[in-house]
């Protein structure tokens, strides 16, 4: 089953599946993904989900439930415009406060990924450190990123080999991570640098960061987009192993597969 | 502030004051009317029109809006369309935008627009409300937007005032399409100091829906009632269509930068969601978007198109700034607005979707059935019109127009190059050239990933959406202009346009459905201009004709010139094709090491107009020759080559000939080849230098698998195509290996290539 274009998140109660495979011993995992005003690659995550074989719940950023998923993705987009930095109006709906603090509980709390403007906010939401600011350059960026696995111990990255490389596409405006030295320091010395760029920094980032997780590893943030690399023919023109495919590379779905197994256990 | 008190402010000239004032001056000659046309304004009404009537009649009497120059020859569009090619069509010329039908009660819908004059006075926000334009348009059909595209003409790179313009246009076309979650996949851009004060900023939208969701522009219904929804009404873009866009620049007059529109990317993409909720749910008759003459053209067109007429108050519109005038309201071109209607069953529910997308609303009237559009101000009637003297009705001019006499002179002129020296450093100079060079720092700055469905984008030939996940059905589209070649022969060049976007569709293997036009122009009061473009629209009227595809809707865009310059005549075609599975979508490079190499169709000397030409600065002569039976067989011949697998890359030859096309295969995934053009030189009679850089047409290169290339060679024999093996792909020399030429290392040319725009932009 797929969900048809025109599916919308629907005003508050319990949420249909928006897609599940039926074939998948993983479908039992329901993954949310939020929808703000303005999240663009909401139905790109839920696509993403489905693909690596889990069930997908649309989320309304208005609501006070999260509906007893699994794990959360709060998508890429401009959520409220990004009009007055990126995610901080997003902090403040309803489900950010379930979803903060069904996060917040340790080892096993909920798994949540921020993808792009997912990941500005969960530094918004005060989930991850850091902040996010304009590319060095001042343009909106849109290329094939390659990124090394840093940590392969999250729950969004278990299925990679630690320091494999991967190629992902990265598209945004504000990707520049930065943080002080001080907390810099702590995520390189606790290994919750989870992504790090590799072959050119593409924004400016404090030491290549591409994406960093929270202290128990339950909360991943990043900037470049795994959910456009998760269907050969709609993907980047490469993978990191260095086949060329035309638009073929499928390096995210990993990162997918990785919270669903993890939560199959 | 209340209305009362607003009404009384403004001393408002309510009809019945025109009535009893008959002798009043109006400024109808600043809000760009001519005496001729006021005059007619009077005759209709009987009397003299009200302030607020005479801002309608001049916004929606105007160029941009009436098309009264033009209409007298978009008739042939029309005309000429047979009930073959009407076969795929579901709505055709004259709503927001057309639809085609792409099977399995799937429908597409496209249009391609200009912001040209927007853009020249505001970059940033006039590339961007260009965007948001069209893609309103796409969604007003019913549809959900699915991709966008920018074909952009720019001065020449190197004049000061380019980059003011480059950088604002892109960065306006990214921060709206991108906001939007469009994935921009294709379009031009082109340095030509022609565009010098008259850049063109082009903006194409597609979108996709089910045949039962399209929606169409009418008010029908005496009782429904009329809203207007989405952003609030302010002071910005009043007059844009009247003294903007129908007017050429003129140094001597003052900057009209207050009649360019600010957007507001996050409110439509908001308005995107919200729209295609309400059509999901049933709850809108008909639906307008608001551009161009905004509430004047919405509530005329809408009554116009319905079967009665429609009553307003128009204090209940939501206003950003309380002190506009009634005419300033009718006129404002604010964005992110959309104007429907709504049986008074469904108010409640669409009142329900509203209020969940926080979208503003405000219930402005409903439809009647006087055949009157009357518009109320705090209860006193401020314009009383048959709306069909509004929108439909206004002045049409069929302006005087004659051949140029310069014209024979410049086509006498033929391109007699001097042979360049060095074969190798020509290629090199093309492929660096600002036409020629690589646009990814243009394009880079576009998402072109965002809704997962983008199976090709630049630079490949045409962009590829999948339109349904489950059967791979998809189209591919593709925009091509050259004003070079229209300016020799604007006839050729409007059927050379089309050509070249329909040879495009077909190479990455799409089948060709139906086409969109964009016509930009200098002034039609110019006889020399007008004759242009009569013979642009004839031109372009028969090649749709010939090759059965039709024009769906388009724009025309105008007086683009700056004192007695004109642009050159620059008709933007865009052609939309159907794949039954975009998985078999050919990309534009090679990859596998020992496929053949064969280029389609015949060389001749051709280099009149080309890039090289260019280069050399020279514009004579006439452009390359056109048959467009055998464009129509070498389509024929991708598509089926796609379909039955028999290539794996394929690339059409156009501006910069074969140098640019095995350049740009190479470069696409940094592949090598060796060539040799010996014996394409001996079976056309030409020197290799021609074989290079002639733009003859009905041309592709493809690589073909060793396993193929039997059955490929045999069905070119059996459709009598010429074709010859020029190569081999050569994945162990990262070279361009052309056999007694030259020997060009794709680093080399890469650097050449990518190096052009980042070193005047970056």
């Amino acid at each position: 089953m797929t969900i048809s274009n025109n599916e919308t998140p629907l005003i508050g109660g319990p949420q249909p599946v928006a897609s599940n495979n039926e074939d998948s011993p993983l479908n039992g995992v329901k993954v949310g993904v939020v929808t703000f005003p303005g999240s663009l690659d909401d139905r790109d995550a839920v696509r993403a989900v489905r693909l690596a074989g889990g069930s997908a719940v649309h989320l309304w950023h208005g609501d006070h439930s999260l509906q007893d998923v699994d794990a959360v993705i709060i998508p890429g987009g401009f959520s409220y415009g990004d009009y007055l930095r990126a995610g901080a109006i997003s902090r403040f709906a309803p489900l950010m406060e379930q979803i903060t603090a069904a996060a917040s509980g340790g080892a096993d709390a909920l798994p949540v990924l921020g993808i792009c403007n997912g990941f500005q906010v969960l530094t918004e939401a005060h989930l991850l450190p850091g902040s996010m600011i304009k590319n060095n350059d001042l343009h909106f960026i849109c290329r094939d990123q390659r990124l090394r696995v840093e940590n392969a111990d999250t729950f969004w990255t278990s299925e990679y080999a630690q320091g494999e490389e991967l190629v992902i596409p990265l598209k945004n405006q504000d990707g520049q991570f930065v943080a002080d030295n001080y907390t810099l320091d702590e995520l390189e010395g606790e290994g919750r640098v989870v992504f790090r760029y590799v072959d050119g920094n593409p924004n400016g980032s404090r030491r290549d960061i591409a994406g960093i997780s929270n202290a128990a590893g339950n909360v991943v943030g990043l900037m470049p987009h795994p959910e456009h690399a998760v269907e050969a023919g709609f993907g980047p023109d490469s993978s990191a192993r260095g086949e060329v495919e035309v638009r073929g590379g499928t390096d995210g779905l990993g990162i997918f597969t990785s919270v669903l197994k993890k939560l199959v256990g | 502030m209340t209305a009362e008190a607003t009404s009384k402010k403004f001393n408002i000239d309510t009809v019945a004051n025109a009535e009893a004032t008959p002798g009043q001056a109006l400024p109808w000659a600043e809000l760009g009317l001519k005496e001729n046309e006021y005059q007619r304004v009077e005759e209709i009404l009987g009397r003299r029109p009200t302030g607020a009537e005479l801002a309608m009649y001049s916004v929606m009497w105007s160029e941009h809006c009436s098309y009264k120059s033009s209409k007298v020859h978009l008739r042939q569009f029309g005309d000429k369309v047979t009930e073959a090619m009407k076969e795929h069509l579901l709505v055709g010329i004259g709503e927001n935008a057309g639809v085609v039908d792409i099977g399995d009660g799937w429908a597409v819908t496209f249009k391609v627009e200009s912001h040209n004059h927007p853009s020249f006075v505001e970059p940033y926000q006039g590339a961007a409300t260009g965007v948001g334009g069209i893609v309103r348009d796409i969604i007003s059909m019913g549809a959900r937007p699915v991709a966008v595209m920018d074909p952009l003409r720019f001065g020449a790179i190197d004049h000061p005032d380019t980059a003011r313009l480059v950088h604002g246009i892109v960065a306006g076309i990214g921060g709206y399409g991108n906001s939007l979650g469009l994935p921009n996949i294709g379009g031009e851009v082109v340095f030509d100091s022609v565009y010098q004060g008259n850049p063109l900023v082009n903006a194409l939208a597609v979108g996709v829906l089910r045949h039962e969701d399209i929606r169409l522009a009418n008010a029908s219904g005496a009782g429904n009632k009329v809203v207007l929804f989405g952003a609030r009404t302010g002071g910005d873009g009043i007059g844009g269509a009247s003294v903007l866009a129908s007017e050429s620049f003129d140094d001597a007059k003052p900057s009209k930068r207050p009649a360019v529109q600010v957007g507001d990317p996050f409110a439509e993409k908001v308005l995107i969601e919200c729209c295609l909720e309400l059509f999901k749910a049933s709850v809108v008759e008909g639906i307008q978007d608001l551009g161009a003459a905004g509430i004047s053209c919405a509530t005329s067109e809408l009554a116009s198109n319905g079967d009665g007429g429609m009553h307003v108050e128009l204090t209940n519109v939501l206003l950003r700034d309380p002190s506009l005038t009634p005419g300033e309201i009718l006129m404002s071109e604010s964005q992110e607005r959309m104007m429907a209607v709504v049986t008074p069953e469904n108010v409640a529910a669409f009142e329900a979707i509203m209020d969940k997308w926080a979208v503003e609303y405000s219930w402005l009237g409903e439809v009647t059935g006087t055949g009157r559009l009357i518009i109320e101000w705090d209860g006193e009637k401020i314009v009383d019109v048959d709306p069909r003297t509004v929108a439909h009705e206004g002045p049409v001019y069929d302006r005087p127009y004659h051949r140029p006499e310069w014209l024979d002179g410049v086509q006498a002129d033929r391109f007699a190059p001097e042979q360049p020296a060095d074969l190798r450093e020509a290629v090199l100079e093309l492929m660096a050239s600002p036409n020629m060079c690589a646009k990814n720092w243009v394009t880079d700055q576009y998402d072109r990933y965002v809704q997962g469905n983008t199976a090709l984008a630049m630079p490949d030939d045409a962009g590829v959406v999948r339109v349904d996940e489950e059967t791979g059905l998809g189209v591919a589209i593709s925009t091509d202009a050259n004003g070079r070649y229209s300016y020799l022969n604007p006839y050729e060049g409007a059927r050379l346009a089309l050509a070249e976007a329909y040879r495009n569709v077909a190479t990455s293997g799409a089948e060709p459905l139906a086409v969109t036009d964009c016509l930009n122009f200098g002034s039609p009061e110019d006889p020399e201009v007008m004759w242009q473009f009569a013979e642009t629209v004839r031109g372009l009227a028969d090649a749709c004709q010939e090759l059965g595809v039709p024009v769906t809707g388009g724009n025309v865009s105008l007086y683009n010139q700056t004192g007695g310059v004109a642009i050159h005549p620059t008709p933007v075609v865009g052609v939309l094709g159907v794949f039954d599975d975009v998985a078999r979508r050919t990309p534009s490079g090679w990859r596998e090491d020992g496929q053949a190499i064969y280029l389609l169709g015949t060389t001749a000397d051709e280099l009149d107009g080309s890039e090289w030409a260019n280069l050399r600065g020279h514009l004579g002569g006439q452009p390359p020759a056109l048959d467009l039976s055998a464009e129509k067989t070498l389509a024929a011949i991708l598509v089926n080559c796609s379909r039955d697998g028999m290539i794996d890359a394929a690339h059409d030859l156009s501006e910069g000939g074969l140098a640019a096309g095995l350049s740009e295969m190479a470069l696409r995934f940094g592949v090598g080849a060796r060539i040799g053009l010996d014996e394409l030189c001996e079976r056309d009679g030409i020197d290799a230098f021609t074989a290079l850089f002639s733009e003859s047409q009905a041309r592709a290169v493809v690589s073909v698998p060793r396993s193929e290339e039997v059955r490929f060679n045999d069905m070119c024999t059996a459709r009598n195509f010429p074709t010859i093996r020029i190569g081999v792909v050569d994945t162990e020399n990262q070279a361009l290996d052309v056999q007694g030429y030259f020997n060009l290392p794709l680093d080399q040319l890469r650097e050449a290539h990518e190096g052009t725009l980042p070193k005047h932009f970056a």
